[in-house]
């Protein structure tokens, strides 16, 4: 038993229509994985399983050796796991700033509490001029979020997350949607994170995987393919295929 | 400073409007409690985005535990008040526990349903409740042990006044909180929230019970002002009316809350008494107007009319 | 025995009555996403034009009750353009604010025009009699509205799934925005659906006339009935509507047959409990 997420032999079938298929993996602290795979090879089904947004067939998940399988989503969030939306979910009429409160408050227990004052948690004040300014976001701070840029909402996106101090980290396809002269910004947000959290990417932009990544984890149909470093799996002629499909044969 | 000057404002026009008007004290009273009662509705609907049509469950059951109270246990209108607060949080608090899981047209046709059920079993205990009759014999005793009710209304006004005061702080506060800020995420993302760990259901509930009890401090006020409570306190068309009120002035700030009930109960009182077969259309065109012409209510005319002059220029 | 022919006619007449009136609106809030409070006042309109054809232009029924339902279908394509169109993008809320106000001025219109009391519609001889059936009698006038009920059904499943229309508005209630990809009109469906559940709710008002008065305040007396048959069919669903409709109509007269003191309140507790169950309606989607 170890630190960090382990994940071994996960089911999870709809009916029967099998979705994921015995899958393992470990992230440890400080690890930068990626996952990918075409559409359809039940990389979000992963995640929400993770997650607890969806309950598993068969299978073991566990962090720093506790089971998971009985918390809910909020109590896995508490342990530790938290996970940045693909299609970006933010409070778009509150500012950038409260959207940053909110999970430095619940990380305390603090939402629950009607009777004191929103600003007066000097501890979450600094915390979230600290993500502001790790995020280039000080200058927008105190507009709603539905007014900034779409690359600035994923980084706001980012932010939060890692506001709830995570231990693992799970970007959903961090990039989706950005325009390409806006993904540096993303690129580098990624680099910044902190040394010892753990990071899993489901990405579709290669380019931005290969830069981040130390290992790769490739999934089709539910289940793993292989598993490598970006130059195995660049070489590896399967993964070739899945991506270059019918051209190459 | 900004904080205090809207208060300060509304305690001029209720000074004011005691002044001015000394004969119509009933009416103010009434619009005061309908103040509270939207006000109420402001935290659960504006604030926390719970779709209801069927807030009346509250006030009505704060207006029937306040009169019981007062008739059977003790005359004092605090510890009745206190009383409407608690019967309507725990009426909130059981209706709550299954409608937070509903959405959209189901969650609106399931607080309907309560508020019915609660007017049907309302009726069938007549002899508790008087039935359609309505609950009368409610004597109030001194306010503080000094003020005595009389008939005029000015004890009743100046204490429905100061409730509003106090429940509008109060609201304030909680929407300030970090609660508060949770319940508009809530609003924003419901999915969101739960992402980052908040028991979103337990949030939702705990904005329900304490609009409840802020309903149900406007009813047990309406059976201490009016010393009747009737059938009609559980209707749709208070729930409904409530409702107008609050999306007329603006949800989610409180303020709108206020401006909505005063704007709506004044046409509605004078083009009742100047056209009494045809003040519905006076009614209809304005809720029309303000939907077409100022989507955000009334709160946000000035923003649409510096918009309008931006076009212009 | 009788007991229970009779509830079970005058149920199913009620519930055919309630589906002609609360279809049009599961589909329009199904198809366009409006919560549309105001739908009973088409119901109202077409029994309110209906009694003024007979009661001042001296017209027979049947030629009034089709003039009733050509006036509310009329009226409502300018209506749809100018009144609920804006509102489509609109929040939960202010559609529906701007539907009460909608209610409120059919409301006073009707007032204004035909006075606050009472509209009747008198049957023609031949509707209002009794039939004998050889072992019992039935009221015609319930065989009418059971055979409106039927031709109303079966007329709505021809169009659905037999016609291009059909196709193009199953196609827009699955997915608006596709349908218009598609090069689907989307706002003359929509135009042309909400007339037809306008007309249909006109239809149903005249003829239920009987078990639910007329007169101008209806819309808001029966608001919360139609959409009870909404949400308990399931948003969008015609079959929904047709079930949660002679269910909910069976039900509430079985009640009133045979716990008359007992009220409303069992509706309400139906609604709870089916709602409770499937909080998507009958035949909702999840």
């Amino acid at each position: 038993m170890s630190a960090g997420l382990e994940v071994r032999g996960l089911n999870k079938a709809f009916g029967g229509l099998v979705v994921a298929r015995d899958i393992s993996l470990t992230l440890r602290p400080g690890d930068r994985k990626a996952l990918i795979g075409p559409n359809g090879a039940g990389k979000s089904t992963f995640t929400n399983l993770i997650t607890g947004i969806l309950e598993p067939s068969g299978g073991e998940i566990t962090l720093d050796g506790r089971d998971l399988r009985a918390m809910s989503e909020a109590q896995r969030v508490k342990a530790g796991i938290a996970k940045t939306f693909q299609i970006t979910t933010l409070f778009r009429s509150l500012s950038v700033r409260d959207n940053l409160r909110l999970p430095l408050w619940e990380r305390r227990g603090g939402t629950g509490r009607p009777f004191r004052r929103a600003g007066g948690d000097a501890w979450v004040e600094a915390e979230v001029e600290a993500l502001l300014a790790q995020f280039r976001l000080t200058d927008v701070g105190d507009r709603p979020v539905a007014r900034l840029a779409y690359g600035q909402q994923r980084l706001v996106e980012m932010a939060m997350t890692l506001a709830l101090k995570p231990r693992i980290l799970i970007l959903d396809e961090p990039a989706a949607g950005v325009p390409s002269s806006e993904s540096p910004l993303i690129a580098e947000a990624i680099a910044a994170l902190p040394a010892d959290l753990a990071v899993l990417i489901i990405e579709h932009d290669m380019a931005l995987v290969f830069k981040v990544a130390t290992r790769i984890i490739v999934l089709v149909a539910g289940a793993i393919l292989t598993e490598g470093t970006p130059a195995e799996i660049s070489a590896d002629p399967r993964v070739r295929d899945l991506y270059l499909g019918a051209k190459h044969g | 400073m900004r904080q205090i000057l809207p208060f300060a404002v509304l305690a001029a026009v209720a000074v004011a409007a005691f002044y001015i008007f000394p004969y119509n004290l009933a009416f103010l009273t009434r619009v005061t409690i309908m103040m509270i009662f939207v006000l109420s509705l402001d935290l659960v609907q504006g604030v926390a985005g719970i779709a209801t049509l069927g807030h009346a469950a509250m006030y009505g059951t704060g207006a029937y535990a306040a009169g019981l109270f007062a008739i059977h246990v003790w005359h004092d209108p605090l510890a009745g008040l206190a009383v409407g607060a608690v019967a309507g949080a725990v009426i909130a608090f059981v209706s709550g526990l299954f409608l937070m899981r509903a959405h959209g047209l189901t969650l609106l046709m399931l607080t309907i349903a309560v508020a019915e059920v609660l007017q049907e079993v309302a009726n069938k205990f007549s002899d508790i409740t008087g039935g359609t009759d309505g609950l009368g014999g409610i004597r109030m005793g001194r306010l503080l042990g000094v003020w005595k009710f009389d008939f005029v209304g000015q004890t009743g006004y100046v204490y429905a006044v100061c409730v509003l005061f106090l429940v509008m702080v109060l609201l304030k506060v909680v929407i300030g909180s970090p609660f508060g800020l949770a319940l508009r995420g809530i609003q924003d993302s419901q999915a969101r929230m739960r992402a980052i760990g908040t028991p979103v259901a337990r949030r939702l509930l705990a904005s329900y019970v304490l609009g409840g009890a802020g309903g149900g401090v406007g009813g047990a006020l309406a059976a201490q002002s009016t010393q009747l409570v009737s059938l009609g306190v559980y209707s749709f068309q208070l729930s409904a009316e409530a409702v107008i009120m609050l999306i007329l002035g603006g949800t989610g700030r409180l303020w709108g809350a206020l401006i909505g009930t005063a704007v709506f109960m004044t046409v509605h009182e004078v083009a009742a008494s100047v056209d009494p077969f045809n003040w519905l259309f006076v009614i209809g065109a304005l809720v029309l107007a303000v939907v077409y012409a100022v989507p955000q209510g009334l709160m946000g005319l000035p923003a649409e009319v510096k918009r309008w002059i931006g076009r212009l220029a | 025995m009788t007991t229970l022919a009779s509830i079970l006619m005058d149920g199913i007449a009620y519930g055919m009555i309630l589906f002609m009136i609360s279809v049009g609106l599961s589909v329009t809030m199904g198809l366009m996403r409006v919560v549309n409070l105001a739908h009973g006042g088409f119901a109202m309109l077409g029994g309110a034009f209906t009694h003024w054809a007979m009661a001042e232009a001296g017209l027979p029924f049947v030629p009034a009750a089709v003039v009733g339902l050509l006036a509310v279908m009329v009226l409502s394509v300018p209506m749809e353009r100018v009144l609920y169109r804006p509102i489509y993008r609109m929040g939960e809320l202010p559609q529906v604010l701007a539907t009460i106000g909608i209610t409120f001025i059919m409301i006073a219109s009707v007032n204004l025009w035909l006075g606050s009391s009472l509209l009747s519609i008198r049957l023609p001889a031949a509707m209002s009699g009794a039939v004998d059936l050889g072992f019992r009698t039935l009221p015609t006038h319930r065989l009418y509205v059971l055979g409106a009920g039927v031709l109303v059904i079966v007329g709505l499943f021809v169009l659905i799934e037999r016609t291009r229309f059909g196709i193009k508005l199953r196609a827009a209630v699955d997915h608006a925005g596709t349908a218009a990809c598609l090069g689907i009109d989307t706002s003359r469906i929509f135009a042309l659906t909400f007339a037809l559940g306008a007309g249909l709710a006109a239809l149903g008002g005249i003829l239920g006339a009987e078990l639910l008065p007329i007169d101008a305040y209806y819309p808001l007396r029966y608001m919360i009935l139609f959409l009870t048959v909404v949400a308990v069919g399931g948003l969008g669903s015609i079959t929904g509507s047709f079930v949660a409709a002679l269910a909910l109509g069976v039900l509430d007269t079985a009640a009133r047959y045979l716990f008359p003191d007992v009220g409303t309140i069992f509706f309400y507790l139906a609604m709870i409990v089916m709602l409770g169950l499937r909080p998507q309606g009958l035949m909702g989607r999840a």
